[in-house]
């Protein structure tokens, strides 16, 4: 009997101390949602922080220059001028997701600028035709990577950067080293002259795409791979994706999109010239990185390359206005990608990643 | 007077948390002699070799004397051969794309300033220390060209010739292992090196699971168990049995887990012959529900099993046959296996099995992404939702899809591995380590999972060095020993002490 009643008081007992661990595991699993206000503002901030600069930086020389700073045209232009710079970091922006460098982008532009004004102006195929083989062959470019990336195991900083330096040689051949101008009045007008509230379709076109880039890696089982596949490619093999198709088709996707920004740039301009392209790496690297420090921090992200090129163009703008020389783009673009890379530093330093 | 010994240590302790590591150890080593030290999973000698070498530092009260001076634990790592001590770990600390004269004076090139290394006599010197040991290297080879038993050699030499050059004492040489992955005529070959340092006066540590190699070259042997020192015996008048028993112990209530019986039904996932690397011909076969046990000691080649069924590396030979279908295993990849039901969870937590830097949600949600999209694609608010749900039934702590993965502890996050692999409901799950590294309380819900998928029928394959999980696991363990099955346990002969015996003897049978 009175063992019976030991044991019951031991039940009771236990029963109490079970009831005590459940409140306090009840405590632990809300606790961080008590410490979320302060690392919300900090995501706050980190979030919204490049938009906020944008609109500062537009505030700050409109004070110097309210006429040319607070004037719609001049973003309207603005814009549609840089809109290949769009395309260029979006084509970019994928094969960094998974993880490889793809350095040739500039130069497929080039090129796919270059092929569309020779085959429209000295072979008189349709523009239409033109664009599309120029495509094709950016796609080319981007498989010749893949190849020597995957096949042969090559870091893709080494065979990008051989392979964009080679078709720089092949646009040199292709124009004999010249401008050549006189492109279809069709694509000039599809590109820059035709507009949408006030702003040239091209920048339209960089939109749709930056929209249809963003969907893919936001709402997309593709998306999610192709990030495990950058993050961490044994963990991606071991969960069943095919990491080399993944990469591969990055590094094509990227080719065909650095062609598009070709077609965008010969549009802007009814001509090609062999080396003004080139150009156009560097702002496209910065472009990419700075974007990755907002709207979805520590990832490449569409909305955030997008935001990127336009606050460092407004920048370019302002100083212009304000009467620098054509320099201040080159410290501009040099000085924002090293900062971008700098904070996108700091951000994975708060938060441990990779 | 006769000189001092090599090495005392005294009351040597170590504690992690709330456990002892090691008990107040002693260990006297003798000059010239080699001496043994044995002890199975957790008994404490790899603790104890890394206090050595400046890892860890020791409870108070342990002294320390190597070659009759007082030396403060832990001896700093540049100390350390100034004093006569040099280490040889199992991962030998080559690099492989240098040059063997290079690697050989790595250390003196690495911190001496000469500005016109002569390359030639460097050769030439080199190639007189080879002939010394009576060792056929090219000192021009590059590392990573020499088989597995070379580079072992030339670690070794690479200690010992330190040694001579730093200290003037003739040293005390740890070796860690040094021989699990080395074939039966490599080993010779290295024991004849350890006895020619040993008779220019070199003591040496020689850390081992195998009984039969210690007997073979050592002098005396110290065995640890659970952190205590067991005994140090003459190596010359102690049997195998001897050994045996003072590693595993008996005397005590042997710790029985859930003996659990073997399900009835016929087996449905048969794996034959299976070659992979360090591993095979080997041959199993499964029934619905049943979790098999795969383990031995290191080196056995359990653990690769596991990873060529999945494809996670590459198999020679061999095929798997689950209902309806057969697949040969050399061309299996992880998608083919995945497509057919086969999960794989491996012992990386962070480096194969999940990505630190994404969120949990994402890193769980992975296999199911397909399964997760709606009209109009993925909605991260559903694959957080998904997540949520799948944390709280594996009991996740703290359950919040949206921290990345490395800011949860080892237990929860593998917690949260188990439950992304079991939620594909596998016909097939293998396990590499589900516990490693992971406290109590997450070990057994990981092992309530494991047996809760089991139940709905799965088939699961467990491959673990850790004897007690595999004694209250699995209904049936097979021993491993270079890559073959020495013996199936099961029933009442699976016990933590019955696996650890049965691990221990696997050698022998084998050799």
């Amino acid at each position: 009997m009175r063992q019976d009643e030991a044991a019951r008081a031991y039940e009771a007992r236990i029963a109490a101390l079970e009831e005590r661990i459940r409140a306090f595991e009840a405590s632990l699993g809300s606790a961080p949602a008590a410490a979320a206000p302060k690392r919300d503002l900090t995501g706050w901030a980190e979030r919204w922080g490049l938009l906020v600069a944008w609109l500062l930086l537009i505030l700050a020389i409109g004070a110097f220059k309210p006429d040319q700073m607070f004037a719609w045209r001049s973003y309207a232009s603005m814009f549609g001028s840089n809109a290949m710079i769009v395309v260029l970091t979006l084509g970019l922006m994928i094969p960094l997701t998974t993880g490889d460098f793809d350095l040739s982008v500039a130069s497929t532009m080039g090129l796919s600028s270059m092929l569309i004004a020779v085959l429209n102006v000295q072979m008189d195929w349709t523009i239409t035709g033109a664009a599309f083989m120029a495509l094709l062959i950016g796609g080319a470019i981007g498989a010749v990577n893949a190849f020597f990336i995957l096949w042969f195991g090559i870091h893709s900083l080494i065979v990008t950067l051989g392979v964009g330096y080679f078709v720089n040689g092949v646009i040199l051949w292709v124009s004999n080293s010249n401008t050549i101008a006189g492109v279809s009045m069709d694509l000039v007008d599809a590109v820059i002259l035709t507009r949408f509230l006030g702003v040239p379709l091209g920048f339209w076109y960089s939109a749709v795409l930056a929209v249809a880039v963003w969907w893919v890696f936001q709402h997309t089982a593709l998306g999610r791979r192709l990030l495990f596949v950058g993050r961490g490619r044994e963990v991606a093999r071991l969960s069943g994706v095919d990491v080399a198709r993944m990469r591969a088709g990055a590094l094509v996707a990227s080719g065909v999109i650095a062609a598009f920004a070709g077609v965008l740039y010969t549009g802007m301009r009814g001509a090609a010239d062999p080396s003004s392209a080139l150009a156009y790496l560097l702002p496209a690297f910065a472009a990419a990185f700075l974007g990755s420090t907002t709207l979805y921090p520590g990832r490449f992200n569409a909305p955030g390359a997008f935001v990127a090129v336009f606050f460092l163009s407004t920048g370019i703008m302002g100083l212009n206005f304000l009467g620098a020389d054509s320099f201040v783009q080159n410290l501009f673009y040099g000085g924002g990608l090293v900062l971008a890379v700098s904070l996108s530093q700091l951000i994975r330093r708060r938060r441990p990643m990779d | 007077m006769t000189a001092a010994p090599a090495l005392e240590l005294a009351d040597l302790s170590k504690r992690f948390g709330g456990a002892l590591a090691l008990d107040g150890v002693s260990l006297e080593v003798r000059r010239g002699e080699v001496h043994g030290l044995l002890g199975s999973n957790g008994s404490g000698k790899s603790t104890l070799i890394k206090i050595l070498a400046g890892f860890h530092q020791p409870e108070p009260g342990a002294t320390c004397r190597l070659f009759g001076a007082e030396v403060d634990l832990p001896i700093p790592a540049g100390r350390a051969r100034e004093l006569g001590l040099a280490f040889v770990h199992q991962h030998l600390g080559l690099i492989p794309s240098l040059t063997v004269t290079e690697n050989l004076r790595l250390s003196a090139l690495a911190t001496s300033n000469a500005w016109a290394i002569d390359w030639r006599w460097e050769h030439d010197r080199a190639a007189e220390v080879f002939a010394r040991y009576d060792l056929a290297l090219d000192p021009r080879a590059e590392v990573g060209a020499l088989s597995a038993v070379q580079q072992a050699l030339l670690a070794i030499v690479r200690a010992a010739e330190e040694l001579k050059a730093h200290s003037g004492e003739p040293g005390l040489l740890v070796l860690d292992e040094p021989t699990p992955f080395l074939p039966r005529a490599g080993v010779e070959q290295l024991f004849a090196l350890v006895r020619q340092a040993s008779a220019e006066g070199a003591a040496v540590i020689f850390v081992s699971h195998d009984i039969d190699e210690v007997r073979e070259i050592t002098d005396r042997a110290t065995i640890l168990r659970d952190g205590r020192l067991i005994d140090t015996v003459e190596t010359a008048a102690t049997s195998h049995e001897g050994f045996v028993e003072r590693i595993i112990g008996r005397g005590l209530a042997a710790y029985h887990g859930a003996t659990k019986a073997r399900p009835r039904a016929e087996t449905t996932v048969e794996v034959e012959g299976l070659e992979g690397p360090g591993v095979g011909p080997v041959s199993f076969a499964l029934a619905p529900g049943e979790i098999l046990g795969l383990t031995g000691l290191i080196g056995s080649g359990a653990d690769a099993a596991a990873a060529c069924v999945y494809g996670a590396v590459r198999a020679s030979a061999g095929t798997l046959r689950l209902p309806g279908r057969e697949l040969r295993l050399a061309e299996i990849t992880p998608k083919a296996a995945l497509a057919e039901g086969v999960a794989y969870l491996p012992a990386d937590r962070l480096g194969q099995a999940g990505v630190g830097s994404l969120p949990v949600g994402e890193n769980v949600s992975l296999p199911v992404l397909e399964r997760l999209k709606r009209r109009f694609g993925l909605f991260a608010s559903d694959v957080t939702a998904h997540a949520r749900r799948l944390g709280a039934e594996a009991g996740v702590k703290p359950n919040v899809p949206e921290l990345p993965l490395s800011a949860l502890s080892g237990g929860n996050a593998q917690k949260a591995l188990v439950a992304k692999w079991l939620q594909i409901s596998p016909a097939l799950l293998l396990l590499d380590e589900p516990t490693q590294g992971v406290d109590v309380g997450a070990r057994q819900d990981i092992w309530d999972a494991i047996d809760r998928a089991a139940a709905e029928g799965a088939a699961a394959v467990v491959s673990s060095t850790d004897y007690e999980q595999l004694a209250m696991l699995c209904h049936r363990v097979l021993v491993f020993s270079r890559g073959r099955v020495m013996v199936s346990l099961e029933g009442e002969a699976l016990t933590k002490d019955g696996i650890a015996e049965a691990c221990f003897r696997s050698l022998s049978a084998a050799a």
